[in-house]
C-alpha cells in the first residue's frame, strides 16, 4: 500500500465520471464557474464537519495510506480533495441522467429546449 | 455529539434546505433519486475501499457499531456496517450529495451558466442507453 491509496480512490471517482462529459455531453466542466460556486460552499461546510469529527476523534486516518499532508486541525489534504471530487462526480451523475432521460431538474425555464 | 447524531441532523438540515430554503425540491424529483441510486452504488464501492483497508478508521463511541479493529478489517456487513463502512457514512454521503445538487440547481435557476444544457448523448451511445429524443 502507499501514501496514494486515498487519492487513488479519488482518482477513480474523477476518471470514472469524466467520460460522461464527453460521451453524454453533460457540459458540467464546460460550466465551470457554476461548478466552482457549487463546490466551494460544500467544501467549507464539510471541512468544518470534518474538523469537528477529527477533534472529537470520530475518525482517524492511516498516515501510511494518506499523503501525509496535513492542514491545520490535523485535516489531511486527501479529505479536502474528497469534498471537491465527490461533488463534481455527483453533478456529473445528475446531468448524465438528465442527458439520457430529459427529466426536469428544477433550473429550466418555460420554452427551454432540453 | 456522535457521528450518528450529526449524520441524522445533516440529512434533516439539507432536506429542509432543499424543500423550504432553496426550494429546489430535488427530493421530490425522479432525476435526483435515479442519480442518487447510481451514486450510492459507487459510494459503497469507494467507501468500502477507504474503510475496508483502514484508510479511514472509526471510533466505536461515535457510531452505532464498534471501533475499526486494529489489525483486521471491520465486518463487511453487520455491527452497524454496510460494505465495511459505518451506516452513518450513508447519512453523511446523502447530505453531501444533496447539498451539492441543491446548490448546482439553485445557481442554474439564478442564471449562472444555466445553459448549455446537458445532452444528448453521442449518437453511438443513444441506443445502448435507451435514449429517446424529446417529442
Amino acid at each position: 500500500m502507499s501514501h496514494f491509496a486515498y487519492v487513488g480512490v479519488l482518482a477513480f471517482a474523477l476518471l470514472g465520471t469524466a467520460w460522461l462529459e464527453v460521451f453524454l455531453r453533460t457540459r458540467v466542466y464546460a460550466r465551470w464557474r457554476r461548478l466552482v460556486l457549487t463546490v466551494l460552499p460544500v467544501v467549507v461546510v464539510f471541512v468544518l464537519w470534518d474538523l469537528y469529527a477529527i477533534a472529537q476523534s470520530h475518525w482517524t486516518f492511516d498516515p501510511e495510506l494518506t499523503t501525509g499532508v496535513l492542514l491545520p486541525g490535523g485535516l489531511p489534504i486527501d479529505e479536502v480533495l474528497f469534498f471537491v471530487v465527490i461533488p463534481i462526480a455527483s453533478v456529473l451523475t445528475l446531468e448524465a441522467v438528465r442527458s439520457v432521460k430529459g427529466w426536469e431538474v428544477g433550473d429550466e425555464e418555460p420554452g427551454d429546449q432540453p | 455529539m456522535t457521528y450518528t447524531q450529526l449524520g441524522l441532523i445533516g440529512v434533516v438540515v439539507v432536506v429542509v434546505l432543499d424543500l423550504f430554503v432553496f426550494r429546489t425540491r430535488l427530493v421530490r424529483r425522479r432525476v435526483f433519486w435515479t442519480a442518487y441510486a447510481i451514486i450510492i452504488f459507487f459510494q459503497l464501492v469507494t467507501n468500502g475501499v477507504l474503510t475496508g483497508l483502514g484508510i479511514v478508521r472509526y471510533d466505536g463511541d461515535a457510531i452505532i457499531g464498534s471501533s475499526t479493529p486494529v489489525n483486521e478489517p471491520p465486518p463487511f456487513l453487520g455491527d452497524g456496517r454496510i460494505a465495511y463502512a459505518p451506516v452513518e457514512d450513508l447519512l453523511f454521503g446523502f447530505a453531501l450529495v444533496l447539498l451539492t445538487l441543491v446548490l448546482w440547481v439553485w445557481w442554474g435557476r439564478r442564471g449562472v451558466q444555466r445553459t448549455p444544457w446537458s445532452g444528448p448523448p453521442v449518437t453511438a451511445l443513444r441506443k445502448v442507453l435507451g435514449y429517446r429524443p424529446p417529442e
